[in-house]
């Protein structure tokens, strides 16, 4: 019965595809409208909301910038999540294997999940040097690796007591106990962190840009055009974080259903 | 391959002892249990809860040391039976991989031993056939009833042809209908593969129906207190009619009897 419906849900019209691609185009279009309708006809004044026109225009005549931008700030956020993330699922795994090393990471984990970002951009701006784009990378992976790390380690103790006892009564061996088991009930909760951290980098490279350090980031720019009260041209940088952060996070669900799909076929 | 020295016992335990030291002090689990299951034989543990009888099957799996005593298993030491893959193993929870297809399930233990895909194909087909489960093949667990799983896990723990099979209430989560029908249908595996049987359970027309030996137990501290032949036999056929057979009935009195360490008297003989 259940095995039939799993099977019709790929084949089934497109019917459902549509509503789920159209209904938010609808919505978006509609608050864009209403947002233009607020400024223009009822007068909220530009200064506290500009007009999507205004915006439109302020994007097109900064798109050189906004790429450029979105590049560094985008690249930042990227190493930062690789590498917080790997680090991450390291240390997860040596502190699923070692209850003594989980004690001892457990209350760095808590402090690094805590750390605001105002304090820590100065200090490695000072660090590391005001042309150098490493503060950045940092702070994004500092944000990148708790999510990761405290979802992998969390993952990594998915198994069940009864699986286990299956996998001595078969003597399998640790390591392919790991790859078997251990791995594959994990991996669900490692894309999840992931998923979670791919915003976080986002927003931590960009909010670091505001403390110094080189210009040329979307953050920067965002924190120059309200300063110099541009602030269409600010709401334009804004969108590109926005869109930034959604390319980034879609490529972790991709990578996340991908996954999914090779732990659910693979094995064949 | 060893699958035809049939001399030594399935099971040989001798003043089996097992402790668990809790956080209130020790647990003497199991005491003085003596047990010799014949290879080919059906023997089933009952007792009420806290008796060892899973601790017990734990043991000959090797899934846990004895305390004292000692263990034998097809004349060897349960860690190399376990090694050898001597015997089979089910569980009250089918415990299938959710990622895994039925077959993908069934062969997991073959994988593990790095049978050759082509020939593991031919076995899980063999397998899945032996517990019907041919046209769900393909399935995920979570498509399958309980019914289902535990038929998954029954053929995965036939996989390497084991000459013992270990069954901790295997059908302790189906609902009567399903169990009874599974009973039929573990009853007729069995006798088509030959292997010896240690099946733990709460129920006591199960015991009586598959075995060919009860083990009753009782706790605190956990030990052998009865054992009683059901006379079935293993050359019997076990359906339907049989549980309808007088002599079904008195065995399951004999148990129940057994279990409550007293006779019930004939006239005050009240179902539990």
């Amino acid at each position: 019965m259940s095995a039939r419906s799993v099977l019709d849900g790929g084949a089934r019209p497109g019917h459902d595809r549509l509503v789920r691609i159209v209904a938010p185009i609808v919505v978006g279009l509609a608050g864009l409208a209403l947002w233009q309708l607020l400024v223009g006809v009822v007068g909220v004044s530009a200064y506290l909301l500009p007009s999507p026109a205004e915006i439109a225009s302020e994007w097109s005549a900064n798109v050189g910038p906004i790429a450029d931008g979105t590049w560094i700030t985008g690249s930042n956020a990227v190493l930062g999540l690789v590498v917080g993330g790997a680090v991450g699922v390291l240390l997860a795994a040596l502190a699923s294997r070692l209850r003594w090393f989980d004690l001892m990471l457990a209350p760095v984990v808590a402090a690094l999940a805590v750390v605001p970002i105002v304090a820590l951009a100065p200090v490695l701006n000072s660090m590391f040097g005001a042309d150098s784009e490493f503060g950045r990378r940092a702070i994004a992976a500092i944000a990148s690796f708790v999510p990761v790390f405290v979802n992998s380690l969390r993952g990594l103790r998915q198994t069940t007591p009864l699986q286990r006892d299956l996998m001595r009564s078969y003597a399998a061996s640790g390591s392919q106990t790991f790859r078997v088991l251990t791995l594959p009930s994990a991996a669900p909760y490692v894309l999840t962190g992931f998923r979670v951290a791919s915003s976080l980098a986002v927003i931590s490279a960009l909010v670091a840009e505001y403390f110094g350090g080189p210009r040329g980031g979307l953050g920067a720019f965002i924190s120059t055009s309200a300063a110099t009260s541009a602030y269409a041209r600010a709401w334009a940088y804004v969108g590109a974080a926005i869109l930034l952060g959604l390319a980034l996070y879609l490529v972790t669900v991709a990578a996340e259903r991908l996954i999914g799909r090779l732990l659910s076929g693979g094995a064949r | 391959m060893s699958k035809h020295e049939t001399t030594a016992p399935a099971v040989r335990a001798t003043g089996i002892g097992k402790t668990f030291d809790t956080k209130a002090g020790p647990v003497q689990a199991l005491t003085d249990v003596d047990l010799e299951v014949a290879a080919g034989e059906f023997v089933s543990l009952i007792g009420p809860s806290g008796c060892g009888k899973s601790t017990l099957m734990r043991l000959v799996a090797d899934l846990d040391g004895p305390t004292t005593g000692r263990l034998e298993v097809f004349g060897k030491s349960p860690a190399q039976a376990r090694q050898d893959q001597d015997y089979g193993i089910a569980f009250q929870q089918a415990g299938l991989l959710p990622w895994r297809t039925v077959a993908d399930n069934i062969g997991l233990p073959l994988e593990l031993h790095r049978m050759d895909r082509s020939a593991r194909a031919a076995r899980v087909a063999e397998l899945a056939e032996l517990v019907g489960l041919t046209d769900f093949a393909g399935s995920y667990p979570d498509q399958l009833s309980g019914g289902m799983q535990q038929r998954v896990a029954i053929a995965r723990s036939l996989a390497e042809q084991p000459r013992l099979l270990l069954m901790d209430e295997p059908f302790g989560a189906l609902d009567e209908m399903t169990r009874e029908r599974m009973q039929t249908e573990l009853s007729r595996i069995v006798a088509e593969t030959g292997a010896a049987v240690v099946f733990v359970t709460h129920s006591i027309p199960e015991a009586v129906f598959l075995s060919d030996r009860v083990v009753v137990m009782s706790p605190r501290p956990g030990r052998i207190t009865t054992l009683i032949s059901t006379g079935i036999g293993p050359g019997v056929v076990r359906d339907e009619q049989l549980r309808e057979t007088t002599g079904f009935f008195e065995k399951v009195t004999e148990v129940r009897e057994a279990l409550h360490g007293a006779p019930v008297g004939s006239s005050a003989r009240e179902g539990r």
